[in-house]
């Protein structure tokens, strides 16, 4: 849905990617066309190579110490403006929804609104995790003994499921709210959104390289993000049993977590899921 | 080639400097062509392997420390992080890595690099002569390059006087030039000409001549403290001028860029270029080196993801 369309005049253009904070093509200039329900063509998608996921996880890579040492209070703030961002260009992405899926606007519109509440709920999540999960444990000894959680680092996010746009925002600000940084590789129908989900990114003070996004063909990207040895966890929305086996194959190099979505949507799950537990002994002062 | 201007040698014999004017656009192009090949698979991880032997390991900084060239010349050896060695040998297509050419040190770092590399056959290099700037007394300067070959460098990286070059006074730095050469006795002489500060490509080339003729072993263009320093049009004009000092004297001269070359892509694309106007007998250490620091880090992970398929994490090949 790319193009200026107030007097109907629509100029179609390549849909790009959004790696470290900009809209660059794809390195291997591969773009394939999608068309609506009806069959006109909609827009080009850039078909994403595996540097452009190697540039993707550079840039997540350098941007994720920065993003984690930010304080709570100011991701939380970043998510929301992304809500905020989101809701005031709702109509565009309800727009788009009912044209690539044929969705009614009742349908489209809740959607669209799931996905504004998702990053609401997360950004209110964001200082407040730490206080559910962490813990004071007794021990034997004079010392403090704290648990917190930690990010796990770089996340990379598979998503071949049937699209849903609320789920698909759930997942990033689940995934970024606790310091993670994410690439996500997604194919249409979702994909024909990502200038627009850049954009809300792009303008909310998200600092370059928390989300990247990218475009393409899952099957061709699957092998180099599963064995990829920056890339600490994959969070796999895939009902695909074979690529999910595939995966938790190739990830046992390097140990990643493989995380398959079958959490419920609005719960602490997704963010229990990408944090480890880091225990400190803290000796009690006389 | 023109053959007006001249300089005096050993017993006021007058020797002729060539030059012609270069065509800035189709130096620029011609090198830009370079950037447009896809080097894949066998080739490029013939080129990766050719690259690491080509190296002058280099670390020219004032926090230089004794540990610290240690530390680089333990890589210059065993340029394979051990922490991925047994992982990465055990691949069938995996091939053994060689050691780089050299390392290339400060005069006061170069008894500890000698120690280091004792039993290897690396050479050890000194920017000598008041590098970068060059802008102190010969005796200094030679004193210098004495110091240098006595703590035992066999290869010398001069700096040429560009106050004088750039003035017009031609004579003093051919002069320069040569009594390095004789300072250096056995040791190699690589002459930087420090082509940022020269500007433009018609000085480049003279510049070059005037080196060559004084006897430098190797032209190098840049410190790697000036930008822009090598960059594929420069180094193409060098090359060029290596190509007509060797037909019109049958001696073949040496290449080495130096600063900026980052990846293995860029490397790739200079071995191309003196491939291409020099050919395939220039492409061996003895010819041809790139003066770089974090460039082998580069080609390592590039090699690792050639032979073993995947991205490893970049901190392991960064431990400086």
């Amino acid at each position: 849905m790319s193009g200026i369309n107030l007097s109907g005049a629509h100029i179609a253009k390549t849909t790009k990617l959004f790696i470290n904070g900009e809209f660059p093509r794809t390195e291997s200039g591969r773009s394939y066309p999608v068309k609506t329900k009806d069959g006109d063509i909609l827009t080009h998608l850039c078909q994403a190579s595996r540097k452009d996921l190697r540039n993707a996880v550079a840039a997540a890579q350098s941007a994720q110490a920065g993003w984690a040492k930010k304080t709570a209070y100011n991701r939380a703030q970043i998510l929301y403006r992304m809500a905020e961002m989101l809701e005031g260009r709702m109509q565009e992405f309800v727009a788009n929804r009912m044209l690539v899926q044929g969705l009614s606007n009742e349908q489209a519109s809740a959607e669209v609104n799931g996905a504004i509440d998702a990053l609401v709920y997360y950004a209110g999540f964001a200082d407040k995790y730490s206080q559910v999960m962490a813990s004071v444990n007794p021990v034997s000894g004079p010392f403090h003994n704290f648990t917190t959680p930690e990010p796990v680092g770089l996340v990379a996010m598979l998503y071949d499921q049937p699209f849903d746009f609320s789920t698909f925002m759930g997942m990033i600000a689940s995934v970024i709210c606790s310091g993670n940084t994410l690439v996500v590789v997604f194919d249409e129908p979702g994909a024909t959104l990502l200038s627009e989900i850049g954009e809300v990114f792009k303008t909310s003070d998200l600092p370059a390289g928390v989300v990247n996004l990218l475009s393409g063909h899952v099957d061709e990207l699957t092998s180099h993000m599963a064995l990829h040895m920056e890339i600490q966890s994959i969070l796999l929305a895939s009902t695909d049993e074979t690529r999910r086996g595939d995966i938790k194959e190739m990830a046992v190099e390097n140990m990643k977590r493989v995380v398959p979505w079958d959490f419920a949507q609005k719960d602490l799950a997704p963010i229990v899921a990408f944090t480890e537990a880091k225990t400190i002994w803290h000796p009690v002062g006389l | 080639m023109i053959h007006d201007r001249f300089v005096t040698g050993h017993g006021g014999r007058k020797i002729p400097i060539p030059y012609q004017p270069v065509d800035q656009v189709g130096a620029e192009e011609r090198a830009a062509f370079f950037t447009k090949r896809s080097i894949k698979k066998e080739s490029k991880l013939d080129a990766l392997y050719a690259i690491i032997s080509m190296i002058d390991l280099t670390t020219l900084e004032g926090a230089d420390t004794p540990g610290r060239v240690r530390q680089m010349c333990a890589k210059a050896k065993f340029p394979v992080p051990s922490g991925i060695d047994h992982d990465f040998s055990k691949h069938p297509k995996a091939r053994a890595v060689p050691s780089v050419a050299a390392v290339c040190v400060y005069p006061s770092m170069v008894p500890h690099a000698a120690k280091a590399l004792q039993g290897t056959a690396i050479h050890i290099a000194s920017v000598a002569t008041a590098f970068p700037a060059g802008q102190l007394p010969l005796e200094i300067k030679l004193a210098d390059v004495r110091a240098a070959v006595s703590y035992g460098a066999d290869e010398i990286d001069m700096v040429i006087n560009r106050g004088a070059f750039l003035s017009g006074d031609y004579q003093t730095v051919f002069d320069e030039i040569i009594q390095i050469k004789e300072a250096c006795g056995d040791a190699h002489l690589k002459v930087i000409l420090e082509t940022g500060e020269l500007l433009t490509y018609d000085r480049v080339q003279f510049a070059s001549h005037l080196a060559m003729l004084a006897g430098a072993d190797f032209i190098k263009t840049s410190t790697g403290k000036v930008t822009p320093a090598a960059t594929l049009p420069v180094t193409l004009v060098m090359l060029n001028a290596i190509k007509d000092y060797y037909q019109s004297t049958g001696v073949r001269v040496g290449m080495k860029p130096a600063g900026g070359i980052r990846d293995s892509k860029m490397a790739i694309q200079y071995l191309c270029m003196v491939n291409e106007v020099l050919g395939p007998e220039w492409l061996t250490p003895d010819l041809f080196r790139f003066g770089a620091s974090s460039l082998l880090n580069d080609v390592l992970k590039q090699i690792y993801k050639q032979v073993t398929g995947r991205y490893y994490y970049d901190k392991i090949f960064s431990i400086d």
